[in-house]
């Protein structure tokens, strides 16, 4: 499979999964500002900002909720909003749109050209976060019901899983971070849609250290930590043409491997300490996985089209 | 304020809680300016885009076998904070009132020896069960969960309608309606500060696990429904999943040597608290109704044995009747030794001759209600009836005077309420719900509003088409300094790195970049060599 391609393949899954979370986490901060008299709306705008990395504007005046969230949900030119994370995905797709299934192209561009329809912008934040979330699920099913499972599926389902498990070790910092006397945990639960499966898994006796270790480690739940660490690293070890006999030569595998080994077998309690630590380390690992798999796999894609950080 | 045109309150003397003679009241006045900030066909178009959310999110009621979306009205109801906290009070010294009641009635029946009541109006009564004499949970609460019928009168006072302490239903439209209008009025939201009512499960988990047998640390709970047919079946599975246990039917339950088990894939499981919601007749074919499927036979033996806790407890339907109801400002006096907090609605007891006699010359000035009616079936308004409905009435109350009481017609208060795309004044009455965890009655900060919608209507009951409001319980202004326990600015200690962006969209921000350049006739010599620098690796 040529590199550029796998590149593509890579990032459609990451920009989907960043859509999709983005418009997860935007969604339930939304509604607990709005709904909790006991938060503190300016803190807890900053606190969203910074944790999704977005740039904090620094013209010294106040951030308005809306317009920070209509600016996270639908500005094209704020690089981590969901009109971007969409935008990308969907200029990943055309440029891998030979080896698409036509189908998968397909609801990658209408869902791209929904949005950019200026219909997208019109939609109140509530109902548009839902329909991100909706077309995620449609492409995510259109993939995994066309697509034949080769390298570039691999690609794919590694590029969602190493983004899932960076954007769920953000929001367990926003929760760590978050002000406040009410707990933010049923609120990043929530977001993760995890809030049920986790109230059954624990017989509804929710303290934070427990929702803390489900969004960590539970082997079960598909947007925890480790179920997203252990998926990525499956899909390198596929990749991995030959057997391996001895330890991992894949830097990326062996990141992402140590990385999981140390929250696994690591307490509970050691890892709380420093919540908001640790998460940043985990999110430094997805990025150095990530571009150990760039090294590898796409070198020559980035020669071709890499702009030297001009976007920074 | 065009949706407010024409908007003429208090008709036939009612409370209007929006408006007194033409101004704004004040809890409603934050409410007024954000509907002023929306134009009218906006308003409309969010009402629909709320019913449309609601058939689709299955929030619905059976009504004779058809499924259909809860009514929720745009305009949520205010309700101020003193008023609220004489709410909150007066539920709380009821709903302990009726526990000391059913206790007594269950076990020495010392109210009927002090003839504060009579036993007669007990033994009368058909939810009065012996079965269920004798039986008490561990940490004795009977009424785990409580709603309390209020409604505001002509001079704005709540007032107690009615007590439920069987299986009161409605809380899952508290919650679900929160949630909708929350996404339907966000900037009105943002400017109020309004008491959450999502903590309720939790609530409810905790009362109901705190009365576990004794000596089961970590008890199973579950949610007993009588199935997919019955028409509060949405909240009973709303009640489940947000509780995190599981909702099971009478057919998963089976009981052995008095224990109640539950059939799971890993074989039978025992259970030990089951919130019910079924009624008492269904309950326990071997007491009971012999032919009822929806319960399991042997539970009550079960809960005799104490093995497993029925939440609501049997039998507590003796202190919902309504005519138990009349005696409740004797009983909150004889048991607490306080004065009621909340007024009863003034009512006769047909039971008695010198109130009968009164009754039936004013049968069509007073509103008449069967004893054990629910739902609002059976209720007779005197002055809307017929001569014809009033001559039946007649013969129906004097042959069988126990089963009536008559109450003055009082004027529900209104709310303003979206019909046909304009405010009108409806009549409401709220519900709101106690849970009884032993130690402290806890009242949801809100309970549930209904709304009657055809005009002039007075009784709010869903079975006859009546709607709900998100009911807002105001806390003072909102914070807006951080408090100085937290962290001034979270982000001192938070670098989380920017996300990474692949070649496509790396690209587009360049090229974006790029044609701002160009625009600007500034090109700076890195941006044109942008392709030169390839191959640098991206620092993250």
């Amino acid at each position: 499979m040529l590199s550029r391609i796998a590149e593509s393949m890579f990032w459609i899954g990451r920009y989907v999964e960043r859509a999709e979370d983005t418009s997860r986490i935007l969604d339930v901060q939304m509604q607990m500002m709005v709904e909790d008299p006991t938060v503190d709306i300016d803190a807890g705008v900053l606190t969203l900002l910074s944790v999704m990395g977005a740039r904090i504007p620094d013209d010294g005046k106040p951030l308005s909720l809306t317009g920070t969230f209509n600016r996270m949900a639908f500005d094209g030119s704020e690089v981590t909003s969901i009109a971007s994370a969409i935008g990308g995905a969907r200029e990943s797709a055309r440029r891998a749109r030979e080896t698409l299934s036509t189908e998968m192209w397909e609801v990658i561009n209408s869902t791209f050209r929904h949005m950019s329809s200026g219909r997208f912008r019109t939609m109140r934040l509530p109902d548009a976060f839902k329909w991100v979330r909706e077309r995620a699920a449609v492409i995510n099913g259109t993939a995994d019901a066309t697509m034949s499972r080769d390298e570039g599926w691999q690609f794919l389902v590694l590029g969602r899983s190493l983004e899932r498990a960076d954007m769920t070790a953000r929001l367990v910092a926003t929760s760590a971070l978050t002000p406040g006397p009410n707990s933010a945990w049923p609120v990043t639960l929530r977001a993760c849609g995890a809030y049920q499966s986790f109230l059954r898994a624990y017989r509804g006796q929710e303290t934070d250290r427990e929702a803390a270790e489900y969004l960590l480690l539970d082997r079960l739940f598909p947007r925890s930590v480790v179920h997203a660490l252990t998926r990525a690293e499956q899909c390198l070890a596929n990749l991995e043409a030959s057997g391996q006999r001895v330890g991992f030569q894949d830097e990326a595998q062996r990141l992402l491997g140590r990385t999981r080994a140390e929250l696994e077998y690591r307490s509970i309690g050691d890892i709380v300490t420093d919540l908001p630590g640790e998460m940043e380390r985990l999110q430094r690992t997805c990025a150095s996985a990530s571009d150990a798999v760039t090294q590898r796999y796409f070198a020559h894609a980035v020669a071709m089209t890499w702009q030297g950080g001009a976007a920074r | 304020m065009e949706l407010f045109e024409d908007y003429q309150p208090g008709r036939r003397g009612a409370y209007d809680e929006m408006f007194q003679d033409g101004r704004l009241r004040g809890p409603y006045q934050g409410l007024a300016r954000s509907f002023a900030e929306v134009t009218g066909p906006e308003v409309r178009a969010r009402a629909e885009a709320l019913a449309a959310s609601y058939l689709e999110q299955g929030v619905t009621f059976d009504i004779g076998g058809e499924e259909r979306a809860f009514p929720l009205d745009i305009m949520p109801r205010v309700i101020e904070q003193d008023a609220w906290n004489t709410i909150d009070r007066g539920v709380q010294q009821r709903v302990r009132t009726l526990e000391l009641f059913l206790d007594d009635v269950y076990d020495a029946g010392r109210v009927f020896d002090d003839e504060v009541v009579p036993r007669r109006v007990v033994t009368t009564s058909s939810h009065f069960h012996r079965v269920a004499a004798g039986i008490e949970s561990p940490n004795g609460v009977r009424v785990h969960v409580a709603g309390i019928d209020l409604i505001r009168d002509d001079n704005g006072d709540f007032r107690v309608l009615e007590d439920n302490v069987r299986v009161p239903s409605g809380v899952s439209y508290v919650m679900t309606n929160r949630r909708a209008i929350s996404a339907a009025l966000s900037e009105a939201f943002a400017s109020h500060r309004i008491r959450p009512v999502q903590s309720y499960p939790r609530k409810l988990l905790a009362a109901l696990r705190a009365s576990a047998p004794a000596g089961v640390d970590d008890p199973t709970v579950v949610v007993l429904t009588p199935g997919v047919f019955n028409g509060a079946y949405f909240e009973h599975a709303l009640l489940a999943r947000t509780m995190g246990i599981e909702l099971v039917e009478g057919r998963d339950l089976v009981c052995r040597r008095g224990r109640v088990m539950m059939r799971t894939t890993s074989g039978l499981e025992q259970v030990h608290v089951i919130y019910r919601r079924v009624d008492d007749e269904f309950l326990d074919p071997v007491h009971f109704r012999a032919d009822s499927m929806l319960g399991c036979p042997g539970l009550m033996n079960a809960a005799r044995a104490g093995n497993v806790t029925i939440a609501n407890a049997v039998g507590n339907g003796v202190a919902d009747d309504k005519l138990v109801y009349t005696y409740l400002p004797d009983l909150i006096r004889y048991y607490l030794d306080e004065e009621p907090i909340l007024a009863n609605v003034d009512t006769w007891r047909c039971g008695e001759p010198d109130h009968r006699e009164e009754v039936l010359d004013r049968l069509d000035e007073l509103v008449l209600k069967p004893v054990d009616g629910s739902g609002g079936k059976g209720i007779v308004i005197g002055p809307d009836a017929s001569r014809a409905e009033l001559d039946e009435l007649r013969a129906k109350v004097v042959a069988d005077p126990r089963a009536w009481i008559a109450q003055p017609v009082v004027q529900l208060s209104t709310v303003p309420t979206l019909i046909d795309g304009r405010m009108r004044p409806r009549h409401v009455d709220l519900r709101p719900f106690a849970v009884n965890d032993g130690s402290k009655v806890w009242v949801l900060p809100g309970g549930l509003t209904r709304v009657a919608l055809p005009e002039g209507e007075l009784i709010v009951n869903s079975s006859r088409g009546g709607g709900s409001k998100d009911t807002w319980v105001m806390a003072g202004g909102r914070v807006s300094a951080p408090s100085a326990a937290a962290p001034p600015v979270a982000t001192v200690d938070l670098h989380s790195p920017p996300p990474e962006t692949g070649p496509a969209l790396e690209s587009r921000f360049a090229q974006q970049e790029q044609q701002q350049q160009q625009r600007a006739q500034h090109r700076s010599p890195r941006a044109a060599g942008a392709a030169g620098a390839a191959g640098e690796v991206p620092t993250c």
